[in-house]
């Protein structure tokens, strides 16, 4: 009996493991660009983006200034700091709901993070 | 026949090296530096265009003292046209002859800026217009008093009417209007916009070498980029003995502390003192400031650092910003309603 209980908490402690597995595996990296002051994601300039929880964005200047990537949305709050051209930082969005991204040195650069 | 032939090539290339030289020289200019020049549309709402009537009255209500509390500032005392738009002072005199915490910025080009203020707290000139209005410390007016007091007045009635039929005098018209008039106030053509098209001799030779400097080794354009010579952006210039939170009273970011808007270098000539707080009285001393660096390394812009630049440099950087100055727009002042 004590043997059985053991070998449900093992198939158990399994399923979990392959769910976190699978929930890491689905969690994507998606690259944004700071470029003459804007985001650009895969070459085009955004406002606006849509990722699952769970995904993480990079930013990366790709200025010759420095930027500073922050958010104070309820949802995530954060100051990546500045960070001058070739250098990135990354942020992950665990919640659903939509976050107000901007660049503090350059307030022009704004964009929304909506978080399925 | 053949000599004939022969000469004819050699003048065809001869031309042909010419002209080819002559576009380089001109061409090159406008190319490379065509993002310096002004573009020709000024920017405005959908739902507050510019017409003649809204910028007429606009520049009534800018010019009308008894838009204060006192009747007698009005947004023209501290914007005035004769000083590049702001009034020669370190730091702004308001109600009472109350000495104010910033500098008058120049209302030159505000049209362009996404944000307003030294700290961008206003997003468009129609929410900035009222702000120093019914500031206690700056035009201290009541906006219901201010509106009762130009609606006895058939002049303004009429102008009203004239540049917002039917929308009667509101804070919201009020605003509208001054908002209009200060987006007409734009730079005319400098020296280097002539330079720019293609006028070799426009701009000193110095100038040019200090434009040189401006987009390499000075750092300049870093911040003071386009034709506004602007980012729109927000910077902790390290400014020795100031503790002026600016953007930081908006937007708590540890960068912000210290920061203000990047000012246009559009007719900077003109609007001694500089700095937020009109700590320098020469462009000669904000060059230095510069070129040390800044002085007060706490929070410093991370773009700011020690330049090295010699006499030469310096002396190339302030001709080329005094080779910013537009030509003289004269300003007609209007005939105020007094019933």
């Amino acid at each position: 009996m004590q043997t059985q209980s053991k070998q449900k908490l093992l198939h158990a402690a399994f399923i979990i493991a392959a769910m976190l597995t699978t929930i890491t595996a689905q969690a994507a990296e998606i690259v944004v660009d700071q470029h003459n002051k804007t985001f650009v994601v895969e070459g085009n300039k955004v406002e606006a983006i849509t990722i699952n929880a769970g995904d993480t964005l990079r930013f990366r200047n790709d200025d010759p200034f420095f930027h500073n990537i922050f958010s104070l949305s309820d949802l995530k709050t954060f100051d990546l700091g500045s960070f001058p051209k070739g250098q990135s930082k990354t942020v992950t969005f665990d919640k659903a709901g939509m976050a107000e991204v901007e660049c503090a040195i350059h307030p022009e650069m704004y964009m929304e993070v909506t978080v399925k | 026949m053949k000599t004939h032939s022969t000469l004819t090539r050699m003048l065809h290339k001869v031309l042909l090296i010419t002209c080819l030289g002559a576009a380089a020289a001109g061409v090159q200019a406008a190319e490379d530096y065509s993002s310096f020049l002004r573009p020709a549309e000024i920017p405005q709402p959908d739902n507050n265009r510019i017409t003649t009537a809204r910028t007429e009255l606009g520049k009534m209500l800018f010019f009308d003292p008894r838009l204060s509390g006192s009747n007698w500032i009005s947004c023209g005392t501290c914007h005035n046209p004769a000083l590049g738009w702001s009034d020669g002072l370190p730091t702004a005199i308001g109600h009472g002859m109350g000495v104010l915490g910033r500098a008058t910025p120049t209302i030159l080009n505000t049209a362009y800026q996404p944000l307003q203020f030294w700290d961008g707290r206003a997003r468009t000139l129609e929410k900035q217009a009222l702000g120093p209005i019914k500031a206690a410390g700056e035009m201290n007016q009541d906006l219901d008093e201010v509106i009762k007091e130009l609606s006895v007045l058939k002049g303004y009635r009429d102008a009203f009417e004239d540049a917002y039929p039917g929308e009667g005098i509101t804070k919201k018209t009020l605003a509208k209007a001054i908002a209009t008039y200060e987006r007409t106030i734009v730079s005319t053509e400098s020296p280097f916009d002539r330079w720019v098209k293609g006028e070799t001799h426009a701009m000193s030779k110095t100038a040019q070498q200090g434009f040189e400097v401006f987009l390499g080794k000075g750092r300049c354009v870093l911040c003071h980029g386009g034709f506004n010579f602007t980012d729109n952006g927000f910077h902790n210039l390290g400014l020795k003995g100031d503790d002026d939170p600016g953007r930081y009273g908006i937007r708590k970011v540890k960068i912000l502390k210290g920061a203000f808007k990047t000012p246009t270098l559009r007719d900077v000539e003109l609007t001694a003192p500089y700095m937020h707080n009109g700590m320098y009285k020469t462009l000669e001393e904000v060059i230095d400031h510069y070129n040390r660096g800044g002085d007060t390394k706490d929070n410093l812009d991370p773009n700011m650092q020690p330049l090295h630049l010699n006499a030469s440099e310096k002396a190339g950087l302030v001709a080329f910003m005094k080779a910013l100055t537009g030509e003289p727009a004269p300003v007609t002042l209007p005939r105020l309603p007094v019933e």
